[in-house]
């Protein structure tokens, strides 16, 4: 029950922050959306992802607040209202077809089919000797992911220095 | 009162300075215990790097870099980035990537447990605490380069 | 099944943000929430109802636990969606400086 209305919650922290005009009442209704998410995460028993997701929230909020405060920026009018309007729902009806069929195939909620993890969870504190089971799959049993991860993140960080930079651009 | 306009108020700076120790040893408990609770390298490398943020928006930009400049940060990312990366090759001595090489595991429930795990947790979190703090490092200083213009 | 419905939904709201706004930190905006839909939707897959965290204690049999599985694989994601919120939000800086403004449709104007 308590799942149920922290969704609902962060469903209508979502309308708010689309359909807000400002921009820094938006950046921080989808803080909301966020926090909403971390509890979501703690019903859900996952403590990893929840304190994760909590301090992950707050320095993107930074971000997005760093990004938007002191511009005075107009007011950005949605032109050509009845054609943009049509080709999005047309857009989303085609993607809820689609979640249509992928719902029927879906096992129920709160019966998972654990056919990798039941051997997981069976073997290791034996093969590991980690008590928590998250930090053995993400270190030791799928360890590709995590070198994947890391590969991503070095990427995007020599990505935002090389956009940033000030030395070193052509001028014509 | 010109070392004053640096950074904010003189109150937001007394709470800072009492502060950002205690948040920084939270990261550290965080990333150590990450195999026996719940935590581990990019939670605790998040909440390194929320530190370190912390004092770089209460006391401004120059006290912050000079604790971590920038050039250090990106070396340490790469140090991270290494690391993870010997740990991995280092199972190849016993036969396969990633192998979890120690051979006395350690008593399970204790700090010194779970072989390899806890030494990736502190490579990840080097990674991603450097990472994020050279990221905002660089918005933050490009913000203030445009005003001088 | 509501809780499926409901973050369906969530992921819709994004996806119209993304495609109906116009200006750059909207969409940036569309992107975090579809992100979030996707996590979620992960998390409540592997769901067990009645189940435990998956964190082993000293002296205690483990009978039924969630699955930690789709965790591990958010786990990772949720740092990854941070680094690529920075690395756009450096982009639209940048063409701010450039251009000026957050409109789409002004930026693409200027360029030929």
């Amino acid at each position: 029950m308590e799942l149920k209305l922290i969704l609902l919650f962060m469903v209508f922290g979502a309308v708010i922050a689309v359909k807000i005009e400002d921009l820094l009442s938006s950046v921080i209704a989808v803080g909301a959306v966020g926090l909403g998410l971390s509890m979501a995460f703690l019903v859900l028993k996952a403590p990893d992802l929840a304190i994760t997701q909590l301090v992950v929230e707050i320095l993107c909020l930074i971000i997005l607040i760093r990004a938007t405060i002191n511009k005075d920026l107009p007011l950005i009018k949605d032109g050509r209202w009845f054609f943009n309007t049509v080709a999005t729902l047309l857009f989303i009806a085609s993607f809820l077809m689609f979640a249509y069929f992928a719902l029927l195939e879906l096992p129920d909620f709160g019966k998972p089919i654990m056919r990798v993890a039941g051997s997981y969870i069976a073997n290791g504190l034996a093969k590991t000797g980690a008590a928590n089971i998250v930090a053995s799959i993400i270190l030791d049993f799928r360890g590709y992911d995590t070198l994947g991860e890391a590969t991503v993140l070095f990427t995007a960080v020599i990505g935002v220095l090389a956009i940033i930079r000030k030395v070193g651009r052509i001028k014509k | 009162m010109k070392k004053s306009d640096k950074g904010m108020t003189l109150i937001v700076k007394t709470i800072t300075r009492l502060t950002v120790g205690l948040i920084l040893l939270y990261g550290i408990y965080i990333v150590l215990h990450g195999h026996i609770s719940p935590g581990g390298g990019f939670a605790g490398g998040v909440i390194i790097a929320l530190s370190f943020i912390h004092l770089m928006l209460a006391f401004g930009k120059e006290f912050a870099l000079k604790k971590l400049s920038q050039a250090a940060a990106s070396l340490l990312e790469n140090l991270g980035a290494l690391m993870f990366l010997g740990i991995a090759l280092a199972g190849l001595t016993g036969g396969y990537f990633f192998l979890n090489f120690f051979i006395n595991k350690g008593k399970p429930f204790t700090l010194f447990s779970a072989g390899i795990i806890p030494l990736c947790n502190i490579a990840i979190c080097l990674k991603v605490g450097a990472g994020l703090f050279a990221i905002f490092a660089a918005l933050i200083l490009f913000d203030s380069s445009q005003e001088n213009k | 099944m509501t809780e499926y419905i409901l973050c369906l939904a969530l992921f819709c709201i994004g996806l119209y943000c993304v495609l109906r706004k116009r200006n750059i930190i909207k969409i940036i905006i569309g992107l975090g929430i579809m992100e979030y839909a996707v996590n979620l939707f992960f998390v409540l897959v592997g769901y067990k109802t009645g189940g435990r965290a998956p964190i082993l204690a000293k002296d205690q049999v483990v009978s039924n636990m969630v699955d930690p599985i789709p965790q591990a694989l958010v786990l990772t994601s949720i740092v990854i969606g941070l680094a690529v919120t920075a690395l756009i939000v450096a982009i639209a800086i940048r063409l701010f400086e450039r251009y000026g403004t957050f409109d789409i449709t002004k930026i693409r104007r200027l360029k030929g």
